[in-house]
């Protein structure tokens, strides 16, 4: 037979396509690209949308930026002033900054922006703003009552500031910004990669080049951190922060943000509505356990609702949230529940069974809420599991149905904590925070934090009102939030932002 | 030619069926899935833990999803005929623009996974069916099942790990250059060539088998030439055919295989669209992806007519 030599060959011709790629064509492109790879999809180029991405990436600046504390530094807004009545702001722009277009940044088009940012469904919208005005080198800021969190408002993604010739009526066209970064291409939702801008005012960064990958699978950005195609991978999921911390070639780091998973209560149904029940659910807990086998981070067992990342909302004396069983059956006795045959506690013929809402889209949660209820069944609480949509928490808020929710809940979506307080704690609860309770005295303290500047005074309030969310349970807290991210060797002088405002690309530089 | 004018009518037919099968089904079963349409897309745009009722309301009225649905879908169907597919709730951007983009993409991924599937599948397959029986008959036989068996997923995963992270001759996810369309290529590739090389292993060895090809070694060709004269256009025809077919294979592994490798084509785009309750994405998507599986089958119709004078003479 001749027939086989033959083919033989042109099989070897055929399969020669693939693997011709020996290790000089390797995964590398320049040396100088900074790859980041997270799991956020670009959703189109308006600031509300994908601000995030344009903010991180510093291609676009917003008026203040905050440090690792959450507190105001210069961004756009080089310095600023409060009026004596405590009304209105005024924001000094960088006179030398600069569009990347080349135009300077106006008084105008960071007025037009912000009045943009104000539309409805927008973050800014929550603000008590009454006016927005542009005056020679600044923009004066007018609110309708004294407003300090306006600050942490103004360093939020949603408000980054674009140059005029962005927009197109009020559709953004082009991402035009002011930061040390220029957008070279452009690829939505996937990709977007920077080069240095030729009009930034500042020092030149020593990183010429980015780009941004949105990877939605855990596994490719581990995959990615693993063999070094990215200089920092973040969202990495627990079980792979343990491999990777074996790896030579990246540094992970880990710290706690501002972030707490909580279980939110509806404290308007009988079962719920006494403190005593509130805290035997908490007391019936096994945090420390949680945090060890499934989140693998013991250190993430929360003791109270703020985390010790918030220093200004941590209160270190306040007792610790602990497991005490014998207790949480002591107190629901009290209350009148009795173990029937099934082990399940009885009051009045009605079992002590809820069911409990939460979401994957935090992966952890359909596995803590289960753990939590074999733990729950210890002190004779029947808890059923739903795994529904996010949105289903909200939604049971308003309509009553819910009974409880396991959730997280950022408490830097502005990087002052009082503007989510105030919208989950204030008189009638919030979608993401309490429901059904409320509590006249935490009212007035968060209105009066609002209003005073005297950092002795403010630190008292925020210690009371950490103390009497501590004491009421409107929510249950369950574990505070570790940021694990992978930062590769090749890179020096890069520090993780614990409010995720920006990667911080421009201040780092490589590795010799 | 009146069968190809015939063969060509009638896909086109089909074509108008799957833009109103599909346009109207996914209209449908996005409405009927559970829960609140506008608290899903305002945490497509905001992100969940910003969307609140307030923002949800405003979405409903934006959009006008209180209208009654056969209005929406009316609409859409309006738009359809000037081919106005709408604009994506989730990111304000006309459907047709996004769908330019990543059509391109999936195009570009599936023609190379194609491609690395033909260079693979056929030839060892023909292989095998020339010496049909022999050990590589069965070694073939073994691995094509294997490929078959593992769904795309995890060969993807598992294709990572070993070419991008242990030999790192490839990008792990990404797109840009050449290099990264390789892996997520090669993922679908495998199983597409799993089943092709089956195809073409029986489709030689019953031409090998058959009469003309005995007569064709018995008037003294050597047994390239006689495979290369009488036999490659015949084991062709079932061998083009069965591409057609595995295009619904590709169709499906490209909405796995995209959302692994980052890659963005329109199978990543349909499932962020269903999560996302984006009902003209869903509709654009499935419509696109329905249309393209038109077309190809069109080509591969077409090809096997080019291929098989019986059927341009009939």
């Amino acid at each position: 037979m001749t027939a086989a030599p033959l083919h033989r060959r042109s099989l070897l011709l055929a399969a020669a396509g693939l693997p011709a790629l020996g290790r000089d064509v390797a995964a590398q492109p320049a040396a100088d690209t900074f790859r980041v790879v997270t799991s956020n999809e670009i959703n189109g180029l308006d600031p509300g949308r994908s601000g995030h991405v344009f903010a991180r990436m510093q291609v676009a600046e917003t008026l203040l930026g905050a440090d690792d504390g959450g507190r105001p530094v210069p961004q756009l807004a080089r310095e600023w002033s409060l009026s004596e009545d405590r009304l209105t702001w005024r924001f000094a722009l960088r006179e030398t900054a600069r569009f990347h277009d080349g135009s300077p940044v106006t008084a105008e088009a960071v007025a037009a922006c912000l009045e943009r940012a104000r539309a409805p469904g927008g973050l800014l919208g929550n603000a008590p703003i009454a006016a927005i005005a542009a005056e020679p080198g600044a923009v004066a800021i007018r609110t309708s009552r004294p407003f300090t969190p306006l600050t942490a408002f103004l360093a939020h993604y949603s408000t980054i500031i674009l140059a005029p010739a962005a927009f197109e009526g009020q559709a953004v066209r082009a991402v035009i910004g002011s930061g040390p970064y220029r957008v070279a291409e452009l690829l939505p939702p996937q990709r977007l990669e920077v080069e240095r801008s030729a009009h930034w005012d500042g020092p030149t960064p020593a990183i010429g080049r980015a780009i941004y990958l949105a990877a939605g699978r855990g596994e490719t950005r581990a995959a990615m951190a693993e063999g070094g195609q990215a200089e920092l991978a973040a969202q990495l999921a627990p079980e792979t922060v343990q491999r990777l911390r074996r790896n030579p070639r990246v540094l992970i780091d880990s710290r706690p943000i501002p972030r707490t998973r909580l279980i939110k209560l509806n404290c308007a149904s009988p079962l719920f509505s006494d403190v005593r029940a509130r805290r035997a659910l908490s007391l019936a807990l096994d945090r420390q356990g949680m945090a060890s086998a499934l989140l693998r981070s013991p250190v993430s067992s929360a003791t109270q609702l703020f985390p010790p990342a918030m220093a200004e909302w941590h209160v270190p004396g306040l007792p610790p949230l602990r497991r005490d069983l014998r207790e949480a059956r002591r107190l629901l006795a009290g209350l009148g529940w009795q173990p029937g045959a099934d082990g399940i506690l009885r009051r009045e013929g009605r079992p002590f069974s809820f069911t409990l809402r939460t979401f994957s889209d935090r992966p952890e949660l359909p596995g803590l809420a289960t753990a939590m209820q074999a733990q729950l069944r210890e002190a004779g609480i029947e808890m059923k599991v739903a795994v529904v949509n996010s949105r289903e928490i909200p939604a049971g808020h308003r309509d009553g149905t819910l009974e409880a929710g396991l959730m997280v809940r950022n408490f830097s979506l502005v990087p002052d904590p009082l503007g989510t307080l105030l919208q989950d704690y204030g008189p009638g609860g919030g979608d993401w925070g309490a429901m059904g309770w409320s509590s006249p005295e935490l009212g007035g303290v968060l209105e009066r934090l609002g209003e005073t500047a005297e950092p002795a005074e403010r630190a008292a309030l925020r210690a009371r009102a950490s103390t009497i969310l501590h004491e009421a349970l409107p929510v249950i807290p369950v574990s505070w939030f570790e940021l694990s991210t992978a930062i590769s060797r090749r890179v020096a002088g890069l520090g993780v932002d614990p409010l995720e405002l920006s990667f911080r690309i421009a201040g780092a530089r490589w590795a010799d | 030619m009146g069968g190809l004018i015939r063969v060509l009518g009638g896909r086109a037919v089909q074509a108008v069926l799957v833009a109103l099968l599909v346009g109207t089904a996914c209209f449908l079963m996005v409405r009927l899935l559970p829960g609140d349409m506008a608290y899903r897309i305002a945490a497509s745009r905001y992100g969940y833990d910003l969307v609140d009722g307030a923002a949800a309301e405003a979405v409903r009225q934006e959009l006008g999803l209180d209208r009654p649905w056969p209005v929406q879908l009316g609409a859409w169907f309006a738009g359809l005929l000037r081919l106005d597919l709408g604009v994506s709730l989730a990111s304000g951007e006309a459907v047709t623009e996004a769908l330019g983009i990543q059509l391109g993409h999936t195009l570009l991924l599936s023609a190379t996974a194609l491609l690395f599937s033909l260079l693979l599948g056929p030839p060892l397959g023909a292989l095998a069916g020339l010496r049909a029986g022999g050990w590589w008959d069965g070694a073939l036989l073994a691995l094509s099942a294997a490929l078959r068996a593992i769904p795309a997923f995890v060969l993807g995963v598992a294709l990572m790990l070993w070419l991008a992270v242990e030999w790192d001759w490839l990008p792990a996810a990404g797109v840009g250059g050449w290099r990264e369309v390789v892996l997520p290529a090669l993922t679908l590739a495998l199983g597409l060539a799993a089943g092709s090389s089956r195809v073409a292993r029986d489709a030689v060895a019953a031409v090998v088998a058959s009469p003309f090809f005995g007569f064709a070694r018995m008037k003294g060709l050597d047994d390239a030439a006689a495979f290369r004269r009488h036999g490659l256009r015949n084991a062709a025809v079932p061998v083009v055919a069965y591409l057609g077919l595995q295009l619904v294979i590709l169709v499906e592994g490209v909405v796995v295989v995209e959302s692994l490798f980052a890659w963005p084509g329109i199978g990543h785009a349909l499932v962020h669209a269903v999560l996302g309750r984006d009902i003209p994405m869903v509709q654009g998507t499935a419509l696109t992806m329905g249309l393209l599986f038109v077309a190809l089958n069109a080509c591969t119709d077409l090809a096997c007519w080019l291929l098989d004078p019986r059927r341009r003479a009939a």
